[in-house]
């Protein structure tokens, strides 16, 4: 009799579903899996890509890069050792469709490339991709979808690059080497690299990459490896498969853990509505426990049976929501498809396991200690049903559910650190939101006064629900609030920031000027009425020391660090303090310090490399080390669109040395035709269109953001399982007070105008409670990280308040309708 | 035995020197006022309480050496209850709750056999109604079936017809005791009723938790 049978198990649970008992639990439930599960699949199909083409990121089995020409003597050498060679040369520039342009990454490749991996190109944009094993034929180029569309030409067309005009031949779809993670700005334009000399855009100090690529059998790659690491010149980078992929995989997994944080807060609002859907389980089961128990139950019976049921509820969980989980990532990916460049293979069964892991976690945390007290009910509560279990130990409970919480955080990002970052924030969001949303519940008391029957009746039900009624304003409040800043304060602070901008900011930047044709290039300016411009030397370096000591000796803090000192700089000199710029300690230099090699240095870029004012940095200018002492550091306006440097030297130190010169311009519509015969007068100047840029850089913005606002869609959805929770938590009650007041008189409108009074003023306070939460965090970006004078938008107040109150006012009355139909007599007879 | 609860004002009384000894298919009416301790003693008589002092032997079992699961054990094997507000499950329908402790015991055929008890009580047309479905006698009587389908050598009753009018109350009872002279079992039935009482071998009547007449 004592031992739990399965069957019995599964045929009570079949009980509890058919008459709803469980539905807002399962509901709940399915919401949280779903959510994470989505995220889930969607991360690991990006990380699969990954994985797949780590092989191929390279192009090669091994690459050399760099900034400078590569000597052919390592080409020679590695065809000796019967090594595969191709060579790559990459650079950022302007195409020109008639008076249309667009900034290209433009890509020569010379025969045999890709040696790993393979092209795949298309006849027409957008269009069904085939692999091909050939290159863009001299004279031919393949263009990237996204440059086609945006010039609004065919295949076929003639564009102008450079001194050189190519016809587009094919669709470029996929090249292995363009990283499977989320993809740069620009659009590729791929040519052959014997067409490089007639676009003329080559010129000494051009921002061009270049690289060898190597492939063949692997101890020939590797002997070869080690040797061209022992023999690499300063500035060329050596890249073999396995230093490439950890850096991909690592920006795939940040973007996925973001999401998968996002997706937590709706996990967290399911766990509270699980918590609330299991106590009011628990409530309505003390009677049958008791009578099973005085059947003959056994303690051990009622928890077996429980812990079952649980797991079953877990197992039918998972499959659903994992399910929907499936199907949600489908949704994501498709959003995201202009970012993610490549084919995304379908999901592992991994993720399925996330889905388990999620329902059981929540189960364990939040139904589990509600669910253990019926083990407890006394059986002589079949005689009197005053008679209770030992009530709730809240300490135990909120034990179990922060520890589920914790250990799904954990589970999702695998980093202590940032557990603990993660866990305080969410709790300190959740404790502000609550304290906020008690005020609010507080602040309603004094209106019952002034209002009828029906909002009196509604206003002190969510006084009465005190509790529970800040559960549900903060659930709502939160998702409101995240898509109110998505959707509304994004779009005010870029808003608000080009206001900021003078009318006449620079919108586009000319790079790779020659300095001998600096003058030329002025006098062009002021016969076609450009506005007269500063153009600011540009010499490109390495950073090898500082203080004397190697850089590859030195420990750099973060990624971001060891990109800059990787990278090659680019350094200016000026003999006086821009106005864009301010000197936040040290000295600038004056006249009579002409010669003595001085910089100033960036106070962020000082921060992140750890510079302080007397340090030396050296930099390898053209195989020449030049070194100099910090005496100032500046922070940069960097928005004034000017040609602005972390390293400014001082004069005297770079004056001779050969490098480009920069500028930026303001150009009014009416004057882009100069800009097309400034390209074709001198080919090597590249343009970049900064609105243009912007707009782009805006696009993936939009998209990132779209891509967020649908993971929190599941978080609405999570709120909406905490409405029903409440709801269900006080169905009887409501059931009892609407046959009360209509025994007493009140019409069925009376009482359902209450209800519906009582979810709009739910609905008010969570549209406040956002809007206002959406509004501080706003004007915190806004001053903060942005500093721009913030000016609050009155429609987030009005789509926040108007959204809430029918959100919740629809979502709760549809909830508590069936309640209040209820004849009352069948309600009084019951209740009995 | 006794019973005593603390309570604010002090430690209360609700069974005291209570004495009484019933035999195999004896069957008994325990009478009093309310508040008298009636519904405590038939509780300690099944073992749904403890006793604070005394002990209590149920079918050959001192209940008071045995733990929670212990009496659980006990009222498996030899009891049944019929209860004033029947305590049926809403959710299941007749034949499910009368099938409840047969599942409970891990019994085969526990459809047919409540199927068979519930045609003994009249309700054959009625099994896959839901409790709130039936009449309050209806639903008593899916508590009696409910009772008797482990065939019990036990039967305690805590006023079966209190929530019921007259005739329906008469007809529930004569289902009661015509079930109960049939199986022979023991039956303890607490009751306000003296008509009730009368049809019983023995009456014991508790006073302010004393028996003050047996």
């Amino acid at each position: 009799m004592t031992v739990a049978s399965l069957p019995f198990v599964l045929r009570s649970l079949l009980r509890d579903l058919k008459s709803g008992e469980l539905a807002v639990l399962l509901l709940a439930l399915l919401v949280a899996v779903a959510s994470l599960t989505a995220v889930g699949f969607f991360t690991d199909r990006v990380g699969r890509a990954v994985t797949q083409q780590a092989g191929e990121v390279l192009a090669a089995d091994l690459r050399l890069e760099s900034a400078r020409p590569i000597d052919e003597a390592y080409d020679a050498e590695a065809v000796g050792r019967g090594l595969e060679v191709a060579r790559i040369l990459s650079m950022p520039s302007v195409v020109f469709h008639g008076e249309d342009s667009s900034l290209v990454a433009l890509r020569a490749v010379g025969e045999g490339y890709p040696l790993r991996g393979r092209l795949k190109i298309a006849d027409e944009p957008f269009g069904p991709a085939r692999p091909t094993d050939g290159i863009p034929a001299p004279g031919e180029a393949w263009a990237d979808s996204r440059l086609l569309a945006r010039l609004g030409v065919p295949v076929g067309a003639t564009l102008a690059v450079g001194a050189h005009t190519l016809r587009v031949t094919q669709v470029l779809d996929y090249r292995p080497d363009q990283g499977a993670g989320f993809s740069d700005l620009s659009a590729t334009l791929m040519i052959n690299l014997a067409d490089v000399p007639a676009t003329e855009l080559i010129q000494p100090g051009s921002r061009v990459s270049r690289a060898v690529l190597f492939a063949g059998a692997v101890a020939d790659v590797a002997a070869f490896r080690d040797q061209l690491k022992a023999t690499k010149q300063p500035g060329e980078r050596l890249q073999a498969i396995e230093d490439a992929s950890p850096q991909i995989r690592a920006s795939s997994d940040r973007a996925g853990r973001f999401l998968s944080l996002a997706s937590l807060v709706s996990v967290l609002l399911s766990a509270v509505a699980v918590a609330m859907a299991a106590r009011r389980y628990a409530a309505r089961h003390l009677d049958t426990v008791a009578l099973m128990k005085c059947m003959g139950a056994s303690q051990g019976f009622v928890l077996r049976q429980t812990v079952l049921q649980l797991v079953a509820v877990a197992v039918l969980v998972t499959f659903v929501g994992t399910a929907v989980g499936y199907l949600a990532q489908a949704g994501l990916a498709w959003l995201l498809r202009d970012l993610i460049r490549s084919d995304l293979p379908p999901p592992g069964v991994a993720t399925a396991g996330l889905g388990f892991v999620t329902s059981v976690t929540i189960l364990v945390g939040f139904a589990l200690p509600p669910l253990l007290q019926l083990k407890r009910v006394p059986p002589a509560r079949v005689l009197r049903r005053n008679l209770e279990p030992p009530p709730l130990r809240y300490a135990a409970v909120y034990v179990f559910a922060i520890g589920a919480v914790l250990a799904l955080l954990y589970w999702l990002v695998r980093d202590p650190r940032l557990v603990t970052v993660v866990a305080a924030g969410i709790g300190g969001t959740f404790l502000a939101l609550a304290a906020a949303g008690w005020l609010l519940v507080k602040a309603l008391a004094p209106l019952r006064r002034g209002v009828g029957v029906a909002w009196r009746y509604g206003l002190a039900n969510i006084a009465r629900r005190g509790r529970d009624s800040v559960v549900q304003i903060v659930a709502f409040g939160l998702g409101l609030m995240v898509l109110l800043l998505l959707a509304l304060v994004r779009d005010d602070l870029l808003r608000d920031w080009r206001a900021s901008l003078p009318e006449d900011a620079p919108n586009y930047f000319m790079i790779n000027i020659r300095p001998d044709e600096g003058d030329a290039v002025r006098e062009f300016f002021r016969e076609r009425g450009l506005p007269p411009t500063d153009l600011v030397p540009l010499v490109r370096a390495r950073l090898t020391a500082i203080n004397d000591v190697p850089v590859d000796r030195i420990r750099f803090e973060g990624d971001r660090a060891q990109g800059f000192v990787e990278r090659e700089a680019n350094l200016t000199w000026a003999r006086t303090l821009r106005d864009d710029n301010r000197l936040v300690s040290g000295t600038w230099w004056t006249d009579g310090d002409d010669g003595s090699p001085r910089v100033s240095v960036e106070q962020e870029y000082a921060d992140r490399l750890g510079l302080k004012l007397g340090d030396t940095v050296t930099y390898d200018v053209a195989g020449e080390p030049v070194t100099a002492t910090i005496t100032s550091l500046r922070e940069v306006r960097w928005d004034s669109f000017q040609p602005n440097f972390f390293m400014v030297f001082s004069p005297g130190v770079l004056d001779d040395v050969t490098g480009t010169l920069i500028t930026s311009v303001h150009v009014e519509p009416g004057q882009r035709p100069a800009l097309v015969d400034l390209v074709r007068r001198f080919p090597e100047v590249t343009i970049i269109d900064l609105d243009a840029l912007l707009s782009q850089v805006r696009d993936v913005m939009d998209k990132a953001a779209l891509a967020v606002q649908y993971v929190f869609l599941f978080t609405l959805a999570a709120g909406l399982m905490v409405l029903l929770a409440a709801v269900q938590a006080t169905r009887d009650e409501r059931r009892y007070e609407s046959a009360m007041l209509r025994t007493l008189g009140a019409s069925r409108r009376v009482v359902f105008q209450g209800v519906a009074a009582e979810f709009t003023a739910l609905g008010l306070l969570s549209g406040l409670l956002a809007a206002a939460g959406a509004t501080v965090v706003g004007y915190f970006l806004a001053r903060e990280v942005f500093n721009l004078e913030y000016s609050p938008d009155p429609w987030v107040w009005v789509i926040g308040i108007v959204g809430g109150a029918l959100l919740v006012g629809v979502a709760g009355v549809l909830a508590a309708r069936s309640v209040v139909t209820q004849p009352p007599a069948a309600t009084l007879r019951q209740a009995q | 035995m006794g019973k005593q609860v603390s309570s604010p004002e002090g430690t209360l009384a609700i069974l005291s020197d209570v004495s009484i000894g019933i035999a195999r298919g004896e069957t008994v009416a325990v009478m009093g006022a309310s508040g008298a301790g009636k519904s405590t003693l038939l509780a300690l008589l099944a073992g749904l309480d403890e006793p604070t002092s005394g002990t209590v032997c149920l079918a050959g079992s001192d209940l008071t050496t045995l733990d929670e699961d212990g009496r659980a054990a006990v009222r498996a094997r030899h009891v049944g209850f019929v209860f004033q507000s029947f305590h049926l499950v809403p959710s299941l329908t007749a034949l499910e709750n009368v099938m409840l402790p047969l599942e409970l015991a891990r019994r085969r055929d526990a459809r047919g056999a409540a199927l068979e008890v519930l045609g003994r009580v009249g309700l054959a047309g009625r099994v896959g109604h839901y409790p709130r479905q039936l009449s309050g006698g209806e639903q008593q009587r899916v508590a009696i079936a409910r009772a008797f389908v482990t065939r019990p050598d036990v039967l305690f009753a805590d006023e079966p017809t209190g929530n019921l009018d007259a005739v329906t109350g008469e007809r529930i009872m004569e289902l009661l005791f015509g079930l109960n002279a049939e199986t022979g079992a023991t039956l303890v039935l607490v009751t306000h009723d003296q008509a009730l009482a009368a049809r019983c071998g023995r009456v014991i009547r508790l006073d302010a938790g004393r028996v003050v007449g047996s």
